[in-house]
């Protein structure tokens, strides 16, 4: 199992934390096409490299973290 | 007095691990067998001057002792009820009945060694090429098959033994504690490391046992003199994962069978040895023909003469040395061939055991034994499983590291390389110092990110990278197999002519092959027979080893039982406070996720029929409850209900549905306001995690700016549901300071008051049950005390409960729809019939874009009432609902028959064109049947106008009530006390660990922000706990998140203290009384932190984790603050969670503290802090 650099409480083990997926960002509402809708809902670069992911620390600070992630290696880099 | 047991028993050895003044029995297949302490069951058996030990899984040849180790696969025996025990590790014990395994009828005469004559249907591939067809008799096939296995037996009736699991942070992991492995580590340790240094076998010294015992002793009783080593015998590292996450296997200990171990070390030292290397020629796997360690094992360690007559191969030192061991131990060595000389055997010759010996020369002599001592093997997995290539060596005769396995990972010993035991020793020492200082660098990382520390300077460590010294590689002639053809794969009978039959066939590569014959693949996985089968492949190939590669080792590096990887048993169990009188009144439990509910007292339907007769009252803390507060509340109401909240008044209470991004219903529930800046929400059940995590999400990656805080108050309130006509009567009966009258208190509304004198009870109008009924959320810890009240009071009114079961007929009859029963991961909004809800005209809410589309472009199923045309006829929950031609058109949702309307009634998802009320369905049920439905113009089959909710009956007058008792969720045994109003435990103990409830403690919680000047003045930050003017503790229990504790039923002062110290600073702050929220329990002892070790995966040190540290990790699966906050010297943490797990915690704490004698405290009568 691999540890998350948490920003507030140290390296945890990552069973402690919910994977929140990449990082994704929020089309307009009111403009978004379907189109670009469905790809923020449904596409992710799923890359063989560094992925910037969202994960929550379910049992230890709740705060919602960013972790850069490197998909083959599992390092991992804190960004808080 | 000294015995000799055994006619094969030498005299005293130097090095031998046995006590020769006691003698003990037990049974092998039934004839009792003596043996000394510190036997083996096998050294024990051959001590007695048996040679045969099992029968090989396919062609049932009789095996001996091959390795007299662990891996030994001859040696695999059934213990009692226990199968596949290592025979030649397992320490026999007094009465212990031992029994070979893969024998019918027996050991001697075995009906299965036919097989050997029909070796030529059994070769490789044999299972994949005949038992494929035909398919339908697969099961014949597995049958048969099964009478082949070569495992042993577990009856059904064997007990659950104890297997324990524990964590572990060491600096320095060292695997293997032969010399290498004890000088890294008594270097590590010198150089400030912590160490775990874990070794296989029961005793450290690896082959300095046979070959220096002295030597071995030496470095074995410095390694004890040297603090900061934890040792680990008869234990395995069985895995390593990334960022040096290791599985460590500990094995017999005095409170658990197995114990796993998971360590996270900062460095791991990898220094296994070596392992002896079997050679493949006919006969090998005959009884009698051993590996020069295992004689020398036998003779230097148990004091077992081997044979009486040898012939000895040797290719090595250590195999000159085995000749002069045999010597000494008085067996006849009639010739030793040097296969440096190009001496060979040809095969062996006897059936049940050696006869004679076959020479490249063309002698043949007559022997009991033959010792081979042809090469090595590096057991380099754990180097593999951290990324490294191991590289053929010519040279060596055998596979060396790569080198690549990362910073963390080392390796010295015989894996290493070669050398004398100083040059070995040298190596291990530099390899321990710098393991250490490599370890200085990721602790001095890790403590400068933990919030827990006290504050004091962390200094950088010192020291720079040593250039580890590089071990010779001595020579070694390749032999791996002689001119005749033999076993390569002991466990699974895999022969060298089946490797080259797999060649042939097309499996060339070692990968393909291994997998094809499954050699490497039995339960020794590869330690004894890889290099064989890859020599075997590449000479069958033409290629060269190092060309070949070698197979890839994966964890585990042994076999490791299951019991052992399932450790304890961490489930955590969730329960309302009225759970014991629901376990009293024989309520049928409901398991819902973690939650047990009760489902039913017996009969639900005449609990159905109470509730719309009279009142009913149902336990529904579950429901998901979050206390919303601050001025920006309805912006995120507004932005995660499809519905609208800017305009919901003080007292008043809506119904919300939320849907995600998808726009797919994902939860319902009503949220009511109570202040101004003051709402509280509430959740389905299953649901509750689940919306905290979203609203969370939702506030703090979108919407960091605004101002609310979330609290969840799910397990702070027992709930209860109090429905049917004569609720308002009763309910009114209890309350003060509410008007429950019907002008006063109206549908939808929400007011809070004093019920059966508990005060601060929150109260909604709502009816799921479609009743007038009134929802109670009592504070917790007078749930039981408000539950009895009611029924008491209740009792001329025909008060009775209902469960989870009543409750789901009287919603269907109501026509309410369940998420997750009605609705599924493809209902959008417009599909769960609540489109009235739904307001597109809103800029923004969670989900619009795919309401808007679906309401414009329609699309997905419609939610409708059903109702079957023969109303004695309920269609199961998921019937189809099919057309003319067959085709599923929709389906049924939920389902119950009616005790108010006597019919079958449901719901159902139906293809919109078939939602229109009267519209006739086929429905197919599951036995083939199909029957007519009717689509009803309402969800509600029963009163869809609600003219039932609306009684107005007159409120009574409260009555007199008992008065409240507080209760804790973890139940006081024996005699009790009250303290401040609760009841708690009375009794004391003394123990040196004790376990004490401590819930009826008072706690606030605060939010603010996590670096403002509430933060500056409540004096402590995130990670730490400190006293407040003696008399209450404040803990940073979270970013911005704060508990105060305080002495029992001081939460009124401290909330008004807490609230003025937030109100002075100005800032957005909130203040929660937590005291019936959550369940507290304090250890205190010396071995309190090993105790958390075993259920905590966090770092627990004294420098991580010092006096007054504070975090939030998972205990024994549960969320679970920690505080440490030690008591005049004596460790002690405050431990606490979400109230209704308390019990699940208190007992998982109880079961992992039984080895350090831990015992119950009761709660003092003025709790310490």
């Amino acid at each position: 199992m691999i540890q998350l650099p948490c920003p507030w409480c140290g390296p945890r083990n990552a069973s402690e934390f919910t994977h929140h997926g990449e990082v994704t960002s929020r089309p307009d509402v009111g403009t978004a096409t379907p189109e670009q809708w469905r790809r923020y809902l449904y596409f992710r670069r799923n890359a063989n490299g560094w992925v910037d992911e969202n994960w929550y620390h379910t049992a230890g600070c709740r705060r919602f973290i960013r972790v850069r992630r490197h998909t083959l290696s599992n390092e991992t880099e804190a960004t808080r | 007095m000294s015995q000799q047991v055994g006619r094969m028993r030498l005299g005293p050895q130097p090095g031998e691990v046995i006590d020769r003044r006691r003698a003990f029995e037990f049974t092998w297949n039934g004839r009792t067998v003596t043996a000394h302490p510190g036997d083996t069951i096998v050294s024990a058996l051959a001590a007695d001057g048996e040679r045969v030990f099992s029968r090989s899984f396919k062609y049932h040849r009789p095996r001996g002792l091959l390795t007299a180790s662990f891996h030994d696969p001859g040696c695999m025996v059934q213990v009692d009820d226990e199968p596949n025990v290592r025979g030649g590790h397992r320490l026999a014990e007094p009465g212990m009945a031992v029994s070979s395994q893969n024998t019918w009828p027996s050991l001697k005469f075995d009906v299965k060694a036919i097989n050997r004559f029909a070796g030529r249907f059994l070769t490789a591939g044999f299972y994949y090429k005949t038992f494929m067809k035909p398919e339908f008799l697969w099961p014949t096939y597995q049958k048969v098959l099964r009478g082949f296995v070569h495992a042993g037996e577990i009856s059904p009736d064997t007990p659950h033994d104890y297997y324990d699991k524990r964590y572990a942070h060491p600096d320095v992991l060292i695997a293997g504690g032969g010399p290498a492995g004890m000088s890294a580590a008594i270097a590590a340790a010198r150089a400030g490391a912590s160490v775990m240094l874990v070794e296989e076998e029961h005793q450290l010294g690896g082959h300095l046992r046979w070959t220096d015992p002295a030597a071995a002793a030496e470095l074995t009783a410095e390694v004890a003199a040297t603090d900061g080593i934890e040792v680990l015998t008869n234990s395995t590292v069985a895995g390593r994962y990334d960022q040096n996450w290791i599985a460590v296997a500990q094995r017999d200990l005095p409170h658990a069978r197995e114990r796993l171990i998971k360590a996270r070390a900062r460095t791991l030292v990898v220094a296994g040895g070596l392992i002896e290397r079997p050679y493949v020629f006919a006969g090998n796997d005959t009884p009698g023909v051993m590996l020069s360690t295992a004689v020398r094992r036998l003779i230097n360690l148990h004091a077992v003469k081997p044979g009486q007559r040898a012939v000895v191969l040797t290719a090595n030192p250590e195999g000159d040395a085995a000749v002069a061991d045999l010597e000494r131990a008085g067996v006849e060595v009639a010739h030793v061939a040097d296969a440096r000389k190009g001496e060979d055997v040809v095969r062996v010759h006897g059936r049940k055991g050696v006869k004679a010996v076959e020479l490249s020369g063309g002698q043949k002599i007559d022997a009991d034994l033959f010792v081979t001592a042809t090469g090595w093997t590096a057991p380099t997995s754990l180097l593999n499983m951290a990324g490294d290539v191991p590289v053929y060596s010519p040279t060596a005769a055998r596979f060396l590291p790569g080198g690549t396995a990362g910073e963390s990972v080392l390796a010295t010993g015989g894996i290493a390389g070669d050398g004398s035991l100083d040059e070995l020793r040298e190596h291990a020492e530099a390899t321990g110092t710098e393991a250490a200082r490599r370890a200085a660098g990721g602790r001095y990382h890790q403590l400068a990110a933990v919030p827990t520390r006290n504050g004091g300077k962390l200094s950088k460590p010192k020291g720079t990278a040593a250039t580890l010294p590089q071990l010779p590689v001595h020579e070694h002639p390749e032999l791996f197999r002689a001119s005749t053809h033999g076993i390569v794969d002991y466990s699974e009978d895999v022969s060298s002519k089946d490797l080259h039959a797999a060649v042939r066939e097309g499996y060339d590569s070692a990968e393909l092959a291994k997998r094809f014959t499954t050699a490497t693949m039995g339960p020794v996985q590869g330690k004894l027979e890889t290099i064989n089968a890859i020599a075997t492949i590449a000479e069958a190939t033409g290629k060269t080893i190092a060309e070949n590669g070698t197979t890839t080792w994966r964890p585990m590096y042994t076999p490791v039982s299951l019991g052992a990887l399932a450790g304890r048993i961490f489930e955590p169990v969730r329960y309302s406070p009225m759970q014991p009188w629901h376990e009293k009144h024989n309520a049928t439990p409901l398991v819902a996720g973690q939650w047990i509910r009760p489902d039913h007292y017996g009969d639900p339907a005449a609990e159905v029929r109470n509730v719309r007769d009279n009142v009913g009252i149902i336990d529904v803390t579950p429901i998901g409850k979050l206390d919303l507060r601050g001025p920006d509340v309805p912006k995120l109401l507004n932005l995660l209900y499809v519905n609208k909240w800017s305009k919901l008044g003080i007292g008043r209470v809506r119904y919300g549905v939320m849907c995600a991004e998808d726009g797919v219903v994902m939860d319902d529930g009503v949220t009511g306001r109570l202040g101004e800046d003051h709402y509280l929400m509430s959740t389905t059940s299953s649901g509750a995690a689940n919306v905290w995590e979203w609203v969370e999400n939702w506030l703090q990656t979108e919407h960091p700016d605004w101002q609310v805080h979330v609290t969840p108050v799910t397990t702070a309130y027992a709930s209860i549901n109090v429905a049917g006509p004569k609720s308002r009567e009763l309910v009114s009966r209890l309350t003060e300071g509410v008007d429950l009258s019907a002008e006063a208190f109206g549908y939808m509304q929400v007011r809070t008051g004093r019920v059966a004198g508990v005060d601060d009870c929150v109260l909604w109008r709502i009816g799921f049950t479609g009743e007038l009924s009134y929802e109670l959320h009592v504070p917790a810890s007078y749930g039981l005390h408000v539950w009895e009240q009611l029924l008491e009071h209740g009792a001329d009114l025909g008060v009775r409960p209902f469960g989870v079961e009543g409750q789901r007929i009287l919603r269907l009859e109501k026509g309410h729809l369940i998420v997750g029963q009605d609705t599924d991961g493809l209902t959008k909004g417009y599909s769960a019939g609540i489109d009235w809800a739904i307001k597109l005209d809103k800029d923004d809410f969670v989900g619009k874009p795919e309401l808007v589309w679906q309401h414009e472009n329609g699309g997905g199923t419609r939610l409708v009432g059903i109702q079957p045309l023969d109303g004695t006829v309920v269609p199961p929950e998921a019937s189809q609902i099919v057309n003319s031609r067959g085709t599923i058109v929709g389906r049924i949702t939920s389902s119950r028959m009616s005790p108010t309307l006597n019919r079958a009634i449901c719901l159902g998802q139906v293809e919109a064109d078939l939602a229109k009320p009267g519209t006739t369905l086929t429905v197919h049920l599951p036995t083939g049947t199909k029957v007519g439905a009717r689509v009803t113009e309402h969800h509600a089959h029963v009163d869809p106008e609600g003219t039932r909710q609306n009684i107005d009956t007159p409120p009574s007058q409260p009555r007199p009530h008992a008065t409240p008792v507080a209760r804790s969720p973890i139940p006081a045994s024996g005699r009790t006390t009250t303290i401040a109003g609760w009841q708690v435990d009375a009794r004391r103990s003394s123990a040196t660990l004790r376990l004490a409830d401590h819930t009826l403690l008072a706690k606030v919680g605060i939010r603010a922000a996590h670096d403002g000047s509430i933060a500056q003045a409540l004096g402590t930050r995130f990670g730490r706990a400190v006293h407040d003017n003696g008399s209450a503790v404040i803990v940073g229990s979270g970013p911005g998140e704060w508990f105060v504790l305080g002495s029992p039923g001081s939460q009124d002062k401290l909330l008004t203290r807490m609230r003025n110290l937030v109100e002075e600073t100005g800032e957005f702050g909130t203040v929660i009384d937590q005291t019936h929220g959550r369940a507290l329990m304090k250890l205190t002892g010396e071995h309190a932190a090993d105790l958390l070790a075993k259920v905590c995966g966090v770092d627990l040190s004294e420098a991580a984790t010092p006096d007054g540290a504070a975090l939030r990790t998972s205990v024994a699966r549960l969320v679970t603050d920690v505080v440490r906050i030690d008591e005049n010297g004596t460790p002690a943490y405050l431990l606490h969670c979400e109230r209704s797990s308390g019990q699940y915690l208190f007992n998982a704490l109880l079961d992992a503290g039984n080895e350090f004698g831990i015992e119950i405290d009761g709660c003092p009568t003025a709790p310490t802090l």
